[in-house]
Order: structure tokens, then sequence, then C-alpha cells
């Protein structure tokens, strides 16, 4: 199969260089492992990540848009990827705003001018994901071909979270029949680890809120709405939350504990990323994906399963 | 799941008929015999939707035509009823100002999931709507910033500043401003567990964070247009809900 993003524009975000870093190390080596080159953008800045929109859109649109310039016109890249759902929703949206809204095009031109820098216009690049970027390229079949050891029926929950689907009309490529990812039951991450030999629980919480966006300004709602999340994924027998955003994941681990802490209740669920559970069934070591750097410790475990 | 409705049925909109109320020769006191008090609203704020509409996020609310899904599929009011996006929709638009100051203390706990915008038949953005009214309550003064809003500002405002953030910094700056204690029982817990097995040079490259502030290079210039531009914006907000005097 020809790998249809070869070499891509890599936008790893702040938060893969702070709390996400094992979710950076293990999507590069992932990278590696499957011969996919990733190409950092120059001198990226922040996204806005959940915050500035609330003090102004458009400045969210504007940072977004200045990382889409740089990959676009500066280093001549068509696609960008991102494997933080944060930074992949903010980019997506620019893109959306600034093909549809000539307000919002016009502030950033008018902000790019004064940073400096050329003007992104809408449509010059595409924004993917890291699972768009795996799966777009390798396929199920890819995987299989390459998987070594594999993740050997390991039960695992797949929670992709908010900012992957919502809102519908910023990823027009979504929900387009069969083949296509949905934005109501997404299933581009249990495709790629059912490949590597992981058996999906049937998760009903999949693209539910871990209350992120509040998780220190409100933590009793954030730790209520992760307790949800982990409850279920145990009811619905699953050992692993595979997870493919470093503000959910974070934020599932730092309430795990709260809600051991302040709640009294414990869940035993671990909670890892889906790049780091690829890269063990390809082969990779557990220190080379970063398992090592998780707060919930999965590491025995998954010694024990016989996949680390 | 059922749409929780909010009941104009009060306490103080009741009217008891005491022990024995006797009409016509029958007894008519008990519990059914409680009435409604007839209420007339003669307090409307007309200007309230167009002041919310002025806001970010604001922009679409004329168009909502009170289907209650966004209420419906709230993740908010899965845990607390009573926070109600279509209704306040509807207070907004009608102008109740008093009814919805009911609620001033939780708009803000909006976590924006967007499974509104997602649900809206009518691309009313109500995530967008709760942002722009939890802004006018505090921006009018009928609350104080919400720790939600304080952690956004710092962290737009080190945005702004650098290009980039620093989660450490960011943190600590928050539990500063909102007279927090950082090392609560359970973060010393997720510290304890997160430092178990990291290797040394990671500890130290997340320390060095703090010293050396991760910086987009010459970033001076997009910094004084961003800085510009908010003032702009702020000047224009202010304006449109009638606040003269200069913020603080
Ligand atoms: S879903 Fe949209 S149209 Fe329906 S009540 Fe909510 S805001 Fe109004
Ligand atoms: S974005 Fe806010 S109002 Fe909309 S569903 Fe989520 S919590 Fe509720």
């Amino acid at each position: 199969m020809e790998q249809k993003y070869k070499k891509v524009a890599y936008y790893p975000g702040c938060a893969l260089e702070g709390t996400g870093h094992s979710y950076n190390r293990s999507t590069k080596e992932v990278g590696k492992a499957l011969g996919l080159d990733l190409v950092e953008v120059e001198n990226w800045n922040c996204c806005g990540a959940m915050e500035v929109k609330n003090i102004d859109p458009k400045i969210q649109t504007y940072l977004s848009s200045r990382v889409m310039s740089i990959a676009a016109n500066e280093m001549g890249f068509d696609t960008v990827m991102a494997p933080c759902n944060g930074c992949y929703h903010n980019l997506k949206k620019a893109e959306y705003d600034l093909g549809q809204d000539a307000e919002t095009a016009e502030v950033v031109e008018r902000l790019s001018t004064k940073a400096g820098h050329e003007t992104y216009k809408a449509g010059q690049i595409e924004t993917i994901h890291a699972l768009d970027w795996i799966k777009d390229s390798l396929g199920e079949e890819g995987i299989r071909q390459r998987v070594k050891g594999g993740l050997k029926g390991l039960k695992v929950a797949n929670y992709y979270g908010c900012m992957y689907t919502r809102p519908r009309h910023i990823f027009p490529e979504k929900d387009k029949g069969p083949g296509s990812e949905s934005t109501l039951k997404p299933h581009y991450m249990d495709d790629l680890l059912a490949a590597a030999g992981a058996e999906n629980v049937d998760f009903p919480l999949k693209t539910a809120c871990c209350g992120g966006a509040h998780t220190l300004s409100d933590s009793d709602t954030s730790t209520r709405l992760v307790l949800n999340i982990l409850r279920a994924a145990e009811a619905s027998g699953a050992e692993v939350i595979a997870t493919e955003c470093p503000t959910c994941h974070s934020g599932l681990e730092m309430h795990q504990i709260r809600a051991e802490k302040k709640l009294g209740e414990k869940t035993g669920v671990k909670i890892v990323y889906f790049t780091q559970l690829l890269g063990l069934a390809l082969g990779l070591g557990a220190r080379q994906v970063g398992i090592h750097e998780n707060v919930s410790d999965s590491l025995g475990f998954l010694k024990q399963k016989g996949i680390a | 799941m059922p749409i929780h409705e909010k009941s104009l049925i009060r306490p103080e909109n009741l009217k008891t008929s005491g022990e024995s109320l006797v009409i016509d020769g029958i007894d008519v006191s008990g519990h059914w015999s409680t009435f409604i008090q007839s209420r007339v609203v003669r307090d409307y704020d007309e200007s309230m939707e167009q002041e919310i509409a002025a806001l970010p996020g604001g922009e679409y609310i004329h168009r909502c035509w009170q289907c209650g899904s966004c209420t419906n599929s709230c993740t908010v009011n899965a845990i607390n009823p009573d926070f109600n996006p279509r209704y306040w929709i509807y207070l907004i638009r009608m102008g109740m100002k008093d009814e919805l100051l009911r609620d001033k203390d939780i708009v803000w706990q909006c976590v924006s999931c967007n499974k509104c915008t997602y649900a809206c038949p009518r691309d009313v953005v109500p995530e967008g709507v709760m942002k722009a009214t939890a802004h006018w309550l505090e921006l009018k003064g009928h609350t104080a910033k919400s720790h939600s809003t304080v952690f956004d500002e710092i962290f737009s405002g080190q945005v702004i500043a650098t290009g980039k953030i620093e989660e450490g910094r960011i943190l600590r700056g928050f539990f500063r401003r909102t007279g927090q204690v950082l090392m609560q029982d359970w973060v010393v817990e997720l510290v304890r567990r997160m430092i178990r097995h990291i290797p040394v040079g990671l500890l130290m490259r997340m320390g060095m964070a703090n010293v050396l502030r991760p910086r987009t290079r010459g970033w001076g210039r997009a910094r004084a247009a961003l800085e510009e531009y908010v003032h702009e914006q702020e000047a224009r907000h202010r304006k449109a809900l009638g606040l003269d005097h200069p913020a603080e």
C-alpha cells in the first residue's frame, strides 16, 4: 500500500513538551518503526489550547494560522500532523473559520502582517491527527504485517474525548460513509489497536468529556466526569484505556488519583497512549515509548501480560 | 435523558391557606389549597440579548428556537440539572435578568465539550453563548471573575507574551491568584507517582523549563500586534455593554 503520509510536518504543541512527553516520544518512535517521517514545524507557537478562545476566538485562530503558515509557506508542506486533540481541533477550526468568515480572515491578515509573516490562506494545508497519519498511511493490513509480539488480546477501552469529533462542521472529511472516521462513533483507534492484537471492549463513553477545560478551575466537576469514564471502562471489562490526547490523558491520570483521595473511589484501569500500545505491539521497548513516564503504573501489568 | 425544567413554583411564589380555609362552608385547607401567586414581570432588560450577542460566542443567540437539544446533550447538565443552556437562552432573549441572575454562579461551569454545538439544529453554538454569558455576568459586575476566567487570563497572557506556555508556571500562577494551596494531598500524591519512574534527565529538563521559559523566537512583533488587538476588543466590548469607566 502506498504510504499516503510518508513525510509530513509535525506540530507537537506545548503539552507534548511538558506533561505529554511520553506521547511525543512514542509518536516519534512509532513513526520511525513504521518508516514515516516527521519534520517538526520550525519555531512554532502555542495554538491557543482551550483557553485563548475564551479571551477572543480570533486570537486563537491567528495563533493556529501562524503554525500552518510556517508549515505551508516556509517549509513547503501540504500536510501538518498534530497528535494533541487540542492542537488538531484548533488548526481544523482555524481552517474552517478562515474559509467561512471574512471578518476572521481580515483580522488574521492584519495580525500576520503586523507580526511580519505571510498570512495563512484557507486550503493551503491539510491538518491531520496522529490517528489519520498512521491509519491512512498503513491501513490495518500494514499494521498487521509489521506487528511483532502484538497486544495479545489486551482488553482496551478506546477513549477519543471531545475535541477530535466536535463540533462536526470543522471536520468535513469525517462522516463520509464506510472507511471514513465517524464523529458519533469514532473507530480509527479501535481499528489500529485491533490490528495490533488488542481486544476492544464495547465502551459507551468514547466521546464523553473529561472536563479537561476546567481540570484545575473546577476540579470537583472534572473528578466526577473522569470517574464516570473510569468506571464505565471497568464495567465494560477494559484493563486499559487508550488515549489520543495529552489533556485527556493527564486529566484521567490526575483525577483517578483525586477521586481516590477525595471521594475514596479507587479504580485500577490503566491509562496508556495509543501510540505507546502500538509501539509495544511493533516490538519497541517499554522505555522507548515512555511507559515509565505514565502516572498510572502500567509497566508491571504490561510485563505480566507479556506485552512489554 | 429527560430534560429538567425549572419550576416557577418556589416557596416565595406560593400562597398557602393556613390552617383552616373555609370557602362556602367547605374546608379547602390542606396541601392542594396552594396557589402560585400571580406574578407580573415588569423588569425586562431589553438590552441583555444585544449585549450578550456583542461578546465573542454570543453572535448567533437569536437563532435559537428552544428545541432543548443543547440541554438534553449537555455534560454539565447531567451532573447538575440547574445548568440549563436552553433555559438561559430563553431568559436572555426575553430579557428576564433577575431569573438569569439566580444561576449566575454556575454559568461559567460549561466545560466546552461542544455536545450542544454538535446537537443544535440552528447553529446557535450554545457553547459560545455560555462563554459570552459568563463574561457578561463578570463585566457587568454581577459575579466576581471565576477561577476559569482567571486561568484563561494567566494562560492567554503567557501565550501572548512569549508565544508558548510552560505548564508549571501556569499552575503556580493560578494557585497563587486564586489563593489555593498548591500542595494539596492529591497533588502531592500525583507528583509522588509521577517522579517514581521518571528519568533524571527529563526531570531536569522540566526543571529547566521553569528557568529558561520556552518561547517562540522573534515573537516581539506578534506580541505587540496581539496586545493592541486585545485592547481594541476590550474597549469595543465595554462600549457595547455601556460600561464607561475604564477596566480595572
Ligand atoms: S439546541 Fe440550539 S436551537 Fe435548540 S434550544 Fe439549544 S440553542 Fe436553541
Ligand atoms: S459545551 Fe458547555 S453548554 Fe455545551 S454541552 Fe458542553 S458543558 Fe454543556
